[in-house]
């Protein structure tokens, strides 16, 4: 009895922070009006168990909901359709209780059948969600298929209960994901393999157009179940756009946002103009830029080449090539991510020192290498300041320059000696810190076609990865961040990596675009959360 | 006639067939592999596998082609990759726009092109000439990317006459279409100057001369028909060159074509679509070639079809 007692205070002290923290809209915001966003590529799917790219994650996000969402620009969870969770003691048993009387776009009310249809939809194999992964820890997860996940079971109509196989701290984080929407069965059967054009969920907008090539316009869901948004009543994505047009076209009065951001051969042209450098919000990215060290392939196999190699790049440089829109890295985690080590100055620019490195490794001499980089620009151009760094300390690389498909596969099988992210660089899928390192420097990521391009693997750090992640509980939460920074640090004293640079965000908006600055640099809904901005006319 | 019509029309299967083969091949031995695009980073091996399986990747080159070739043979081109949706249906929605800036773009080349051969072959020689001559060069070797968005920055931008790229209106068509016609004029014109010199040379010219015609009369009735059609005919052969520029001058202007579509396509290595976008384009340029074939000798009965 005394036990069950102490278990239930545990349950209760879990399930407080759920209603601590919420957001209050902009006090001046007004309803109405339309805005016109652009991008160059048509959208590829709006089936958020299907949608993966920086493009179609924004826009999933408005049309849907999942469990959890989080606080409008930043990296804080909230609850979205659930009203509130507990955790059980162990970590294992995670309960929401949904909001009553949210609906579909369809007019249908959510229930539980409606979450637990989703989370079998996205980890059925044959659904082929590139998102599957994400929910590994859920019980039964190994066997999902046609007959769904036995982890997940419907209590009552507004009660989902979801057993985990494992603790995993970052659970929460994942029923956040776009993959974890909830979507009604009745329209996922009846559009089969076009749900991606005929999406419905419960989001603050619908779509109402899409010609194919052209453009899309989602329209505000009246009947959102947060009161007081969306604010706008329409949305234009005019797709097939180049960035320098919508740029002009902004200049022009005809656009709102371009999707695809400022023009690399416009950035200076506007940032030198007072009047269009207003118009750009800059805000920090979940993003890290790296030259991967291939430690299968000699010479990097010696921890003291890595270790030459970080002090050889002049990452001021680089910055400088691309107009100072990001700033130098000193490890994996970007300076915005919970667990970024404060304080930590990196490998600092010493080409000398790399050089009495390399000769203790017995290259004193130098030697050939291969550095692998995607073809567009400025990657090439950051490859060459590389490479001509490599040279000042007598390592001759020759600049493999690719498709980025072709990077990404070379990257996979392990053949490449050393590759420049550019393009293809790490952005977090969601912001907590265990995000940076399984796919890309843990033991699973080094597997053939894995995303370990170092295929770096430390059982010891994987070990700590793994406890790390099992501090599940929110109160705990600062020691989980210190040990995965105790993770990055141990990273970084092996040099799998040379982190070169976390990229900044430059939003451009039209005059008429109201809403504070965070939300078009919101961490999660790249470009701009559309739920929360507004017009001014 | 129908002889020729039907080797023609076999010829043209045939080409057809080999351009589905290399396609199929080129993007088979690509060091890129689709699932991985598919599947995203975050996929374990087991999805990855799983989606190979699934698309029937994981089967030999053959088995893979065959199976492509069966299902195109019954109309079905197969869904994309990534958008899910199915490839007829994409190329359809795009067709219309592609179709329609070819017709401007063929429009604008003909209407420059053959002007500027026709002056530059009167005064041939003289500096008119040589200047047309060398705009012409410069048409031709002028990069699309360049011209397209110097059109778009004077006559859009600064000017105001045509909106800053998109679909849908008239003013829409206009720059896309000369963009693309620019290149092309600058092939006429050096066309239409030779074969009209030519035609100038002939003697049945100087017949005309001789009864003491006017010379608006001699070029306008007597040389211009005889040596601008020689130049129409080549209209057939010109959408192989214009499949190449559509792909620069559809992105540039936002404008949803084919092109478009294609560039699109190749960067997300989007098999389904990219073998249906050149099996289109490698259709309509068999058929043009057939076309400016059959053409041929209702222009100049010299020409027999064997």
């Amino acid at each position: 009895m005394k036990k069950l007692l102490a278990s239930t205070a545990v349950v209760l002290a879990l399930a407080l922070p759920v209603l601590a923290q919420d957001y209050t809209p902009d006090a001046n915001a007004k309803p109405g009006g339309t805005i016109t966003i652009t991008y160059k590529d048509d959208v590829a799917t709006l089936d958020p168990a299907i949608g993966y790219d920086w493009q179609n994650w924004s826009m999933i996000k408005s049309l849907f909901d999942g469990l959890m969402d989080y606080v409008p620009g930043t990296t804080t969870l909230r609850p979205g359709l659930a009203e509130s969770y507990e955790i059980s003691p162990d970590g294992l048993v995670y309960t929401f209780k949904l909001r009553a009387g949210v609906k579909f776009h369809n007019g249908r009310e959510m229930t539980a059948e409606d979450v637990k249809y989703s989370l079998d939809r996205v980890t059925n194999p044959e659904t082929q969600s590139p998102g599957a992964g994400f929910f590994g820890s859920i019980a039964g997860f190994e066997n999902a298929g046609p007959g769904g996940l036995s982890g997940v079971e419907v209590v009552d109509p507004l009660t989902v209960k979801i057993t985990l196989s494992r603790p995993d701290a970052t659970f929460l984080h994942v029923m956040a994901l776009n993959f974890a929407s909830v979507v009604p069965k009745e329209a996922v059967d009846e559009a089969g393999a076009d749900f991606g054009k005929k999406p419905v969920g419960t989001g603050a907008y619908k779509l109402a157009e899409w010609t194919l090539g052209q453009r899309l316009v989602f329209e505000k869901n009246a009947d959102y179940w947060r009161p007081g948004v969306p604010f706008l009543d329409s949305i234009v994505f005019e797709v097939g756009q180049e960035p320098v047009v919508a740029l002009l076209r902004l200049q022009n009065g005809e656009v709102d946002v371009p999707g695809d951001g400022i023009p690399p051969a416009k950035f200076t042209e506007v940032m030198s103009d007072p009047a269009q450098a207003e118009r750009v919000v800059i805000g920090g990215q979940l993003h890290t830029g790296y030259i991967t060290l291939n430690v299968g392939i000699a010479p990097f196999d010696k921890v003291e080449v890595r270790k030459a190699i970080n002090m050889a790049i002049n990452k001021d440089r680089i910055v400088q090539i691309i107009n100072g829109r990001a700033v130098p890295a000193t490890q994996p985690l970007p300076p915005s991510m919970p667990g970024y080590t404060e304080g930590y100055a990196g490998y600092a620019y010493d080409p000398e020192g790399a050089k009495a490195l390399l000769a203790e490794a017995g290259l004193a001499d130098g030697f050939e290498t291969e550095l692998y980089v995607m073809n567009t620009d400025p990657n090439p151009r950051i490859a060459q300041a590389i490479q001509q760094d490599l040279a000042a300390i007598g390592i001759t690389a020759t600049i493999q320059n690719l498709a980025s498909a072709n990077v990404i596969e070379a990257g996979g099988a392990g053949t490449a000696p050393m590759i420049w992210s550019g393009g293809m660089g790490w952005i977090a899928d969601f912001p907590d810190p265990s995000n940076f390192y399984g796919p890309i420097l843990g033991c699973a990521g080094a597997a053939p076609g894995g995303w370990n391009w170092s295929k770096f693997c430390d059982e010891g750090l994987d070990a700590k990865a793994v406890a790390a992640d099992s501090m599940f509980d929110p109160t705990k939460s600062a020691e989980r961040l210190a040990a995965w920074s105790d993770v990055y640090m141990g990273v970084m004293e092996q040099a799998p990596w040379v982190p070169v640079f976390n990229e900044e965000r430059y939003t451009m908006k039209s005059e008429r675009m109201g809403g504070e600055d965070a939300l078009y640099v919101d961490p999660v809904s790249i470009p701009v959360n559309y739920d929360y901005v507004w017009v001014k006319q | 006639m129908a002889a020729y019509l039907l080797r023609r029309l076999i010829q043209s299967a045939l080409i057809l067939l080999g351009v589905s083969f290399i396609t199929f091949f080129l993007l088979y031995v690509l060091p890129a592999d689709p699932v991985r695009q598919i599947a995203g980073r975050s996929a374990t091996a087991e999805t990855v596998e799983n989606i190979r399986e699934q698309l029937g990747l994981d089967k030999p080159f053959i088995v893979q082609y065959a199976r492509y070739l069966g299902a195109l043979v019954q109309g079905d081109m197969g869904r994309s990759y990534l958008q899910k949706t199915e490839v007829a249906e994409l190329i359809q929605s795009r067709l219309p726009a592609t179709l329609l800036l070819m017709a401007g773009a063929i429009f604008c080349e003909l209407v420059l092109g053959l002007t500027m051969g026709i002056v530059a072959a009167l005064w041939r020689g003289k500096a008119l000439d040589q200047t047309l001559m060398v705009t012409s060069f410069v048409t031709v070797s002028a990069p699309q990317f360049v011209v397209s968005l110097l059109l778009l920055y004077i006559f859009a931008v600064k000017l105001g006459w045509f909106p800053i790229g998109g679909y849908g209106t008239f003013a829409h068509l206009v720059l896309p279409a000369v963009t693309l016609g620019i290149l092309g004029s600058g092939w006429y014109s050096r066309m239409m100057r030779s074969s009209m010199v030519d035609v100038l040379r002939a003697d049945y010219i100087r017949t005309a001369r001789a009864k003491g015609l006017t010379r608006a009369r001699i070029v306008l009735r007597h040389a211009l028909p005889n040596a601008i059609l020689p130049v129409i005919a080549m209209i057939g052969i010109d959408i192989g060159v214009f499949m190449g520029g559509i792909v620069v001058v559809e992105s540039v202007f936002g404008w949803p074509g084919i092109g478009q579509l294609a560039w699109q396509a190749i960067q997300r290595v989007d098999i389904p679509i990219i073998m249906g976008v050149t099996l289109v384009s490698a259709f309509a340029i068999v058929l043009g070639n057939l076309l400016a074939d059959l053409v041929a000798p209702l222009i100049d009965p010299r020409i027999r079809l064997r």
